[in-house]
């Protein structure tokens, strides 16, 4: 039996009064690949942010339900916010490095925690980019600007970046939206090779890279799952007819 | 449409397009007029007596052919810097509580009421700080009161609009991106702002610094009335201290021949003062610039 390692149950979101997320339920194991599909606007993205609380930036936002993460409820009072997104490391759509250099866009949110020592964080640099697929490309100029980097490479920038914090949870909103087929082949071999040590919830446009890439796949529509199995199921025997639609194109 | 309307067209574009560009010029030529102005009733006093008479002597004598402009060059250097070092924190810190810390409805609210600061005329700032700044330095410090810390403050105050809006516009302009990449790689709010926010806005903010030197160094009204205007290098920052612009505004009344262009040397020395700092400064912004995102 596998285990779970986010449980959501009940989980509502509003955007002041706007009703983003309706009553979802279900369960991420560990050590899998969830994909999240569905048209645009239809809360996947929001989903993510609940996981990470990044949505409290955002004013007016609300939530009802419960998220459990590793046994914690992560809304309960006295939550480290800050130890929670270390832990639920979010990948962007479009790539942000920040403006600075590559090693220290990796170094980032290490030197936060206060760590130092310039061997260690090299070898921090190292792994993470390695584990991204990026080390090869970019070992002999680390120390110029993050922003001259390709689309491709800025976004596996930013997966190395999170990796650097030695997250358990990966997660990855439309993270290759904005990319060329082969930065994003690139990007889907990376994630293969991470399913070892992460749990990885992928938010994609993309179904054909749902199917490439997840273990299992949640169709969210308009806010609510619509259903959620096994990946290879969910592309050849839908229980519901509106997945079956979305994916045969005929919405969405 | 015949060739002919279009030759019509293209002939009042021609006509507006001049005409547009003679107003340009007449902006600049004022400046040039200005520049040759004070160069040309400047400059002859100064190779008369030798450019080390004026930068380098220490008395300013008028009456005795004594030029020396030294004092006055380090009085306004004094005065600038100390309306930096007030100015500077305070503005900074306040745009910075105003763009990221703020709600948007106090610092919609507090954004104009700072900007307004800037519509006091300067001679009030000087009475202000005539009537209780400088009895209190008096009272508290020593000295006259009358003196190079009194005009630093009342010039840090009076620059603060400067630097509070445009570093509040540079900031404002760093994409929310960054700062939400930064939260979710677990950095707090301050984290963000120290190492992500300020670097990417940092061209914007010495802009600002800059403009604001350029108020403080040029301001004369408030500084006449708040620095006790003796033509001594200060040896304190509680002794009394003349600024260049000061000097003219004081003296060009009753000044005559070579006093007069004396003035006007002071003038060429203000002018060239204000051209290397804007240059350095600027100099300094570009290469930040370049350092931070080129591409």
């Amino acid at each position: 039996m596998k285990e779970v390692a986010i449980q959501v149950e009940h989980l509502s979101h509003y955007y002041g009064q706007h009703r983003s997320l309706k009553d979802i339920n279900l369960q991420v194991y560990r050590n899998e690949i969830l994909g999240i599909i569905g048209p645009a606007k239809s809360g996947k993205s929001t989903f993510l942010s609940c996981l990470n609380r990044l949505n409290d930036l955002i004013p007016g936002s609300r939530v009802e339900g419960r998220i459990v993460i590793d046994g914690q409820d992560i809304y309960g009072p006295r939550v480290d916010v800050v130890a929670l997104r270390r832990k639920l490391g979010i990948v962007f759509a479009t790539p942000v490095p920040l403006p600075m250099s590559i090693y220290e866009n990796v170094v980032y949110g290490v030197r936060l925690l206060g760590k130092n020592n310039r061997r260690e964080l090299d070898q921090i640099v190292e792994e993470s980019l390695e584990k991204a697929g990026l080390w090869g490309e970019v070992k002999d100029r680390l120390h110029t600007s993050a922003l001259k980097l390709s689309g491709g490479q800025q976004q596996r920038l930013c997966i190395a970046r999170v990796l650097a914090l030695k997250p358990h949870y990966i997660l990855l909103d439309e993270p290759t939206s904005g990319l060329d087929p082969i930065s994003t082949m690139k990007i889907e071999d990376s994630l293969r090779a991470l399913k070892a040590n992460y749990t990885i919830i992928l938010v994609t446009n993309n179904t054909k890279q749902a199917a490439r890439v997840t273990d299992r796949t949640a169709f969210f529509l308009m806010g609510e799952l619509i259903e959620i199995n096994e990946t290879p199921i969910i592309f050849t025997r839908p229980r519901d007819k509106r997945t079956e639609d979305y994916l045969e194109g005929r919405f969405g | 449409m015949s060739s002919n309307g279009t030759n019509k067209l293209e002939k009042s574009d021609r006509l507006i397009k001049l005409s547009l560009l003679m107003i340009a010029l007449s902006a600049v030529s004022v400046l040039a007029i200005i520049t040759i102005f004070i160069f040309e009733q400047g400059l002859p006093i100064m190779f008369r007596y030798g450019l080390k008479h004026f930068l380098l002597g220490q008395d300013w004598y008028p009456s005795e052919k004594s030029f020396g402009l030294l004092p006055m060059i380090i009085g306004s250097l004094m005065v600038t810097f100390g309306a930096l070092i007030i100015g500077v924190p305070l503005g900074l810190a306040s745009a910075i509580f105003l763009t990221e810390f703020s709600s948007r409805r106090l610092a919609g609210f507090l954004k104009p009421v700072i900007e307004l600061l800037a519509g006091i005329p300067s001679v009030v700032y000087g009475f202000i700080g005539l009537m209780f700044l400088v009895p209190f330095i008096r009272e508290r410090f020593g000295g006259p009161g009358l003196s190079v810390l009194a005009a630093s403050v009342i010039l840090g105050i009076m620059i603060l609009p400067t630097v509070i809006s445009i570093t509040i516009d540079s900031i404002r302009a760093v994409p929310d991106s960054y700062r939400e990449g930064s939260m979710a790689l677990g950095a707090t709010k301050w984290q963000t702002v120290r190492m992500v926010v300020l670097p990417a806005a940092r061209s914007g903010i010495i802009a600002g610094i800059i403009l604001g030197m350029g108020r403080a160094i040029g301001e004369t009204m408030a500084v006449i009335m708040v620095a006790g205007n003796a033509a001594d290098i200060p040896g304190s920052v509680l002794a009394p201290v003349r600024t260049l612009t000061s000097n003219i505004a004081l003296e060009m009344a009753y000044a005559s021949g070579e006093h007069r262009e004396a003035l006007f040397a002071t003038g060429v020395i203000l002018f060239i003062i204000i051209m290397i700092l804007n240059t350095v400064a600027n100099m300094s912004s570009a290469k930040q610039r370049k350092k931070g995102s080129g591409r």
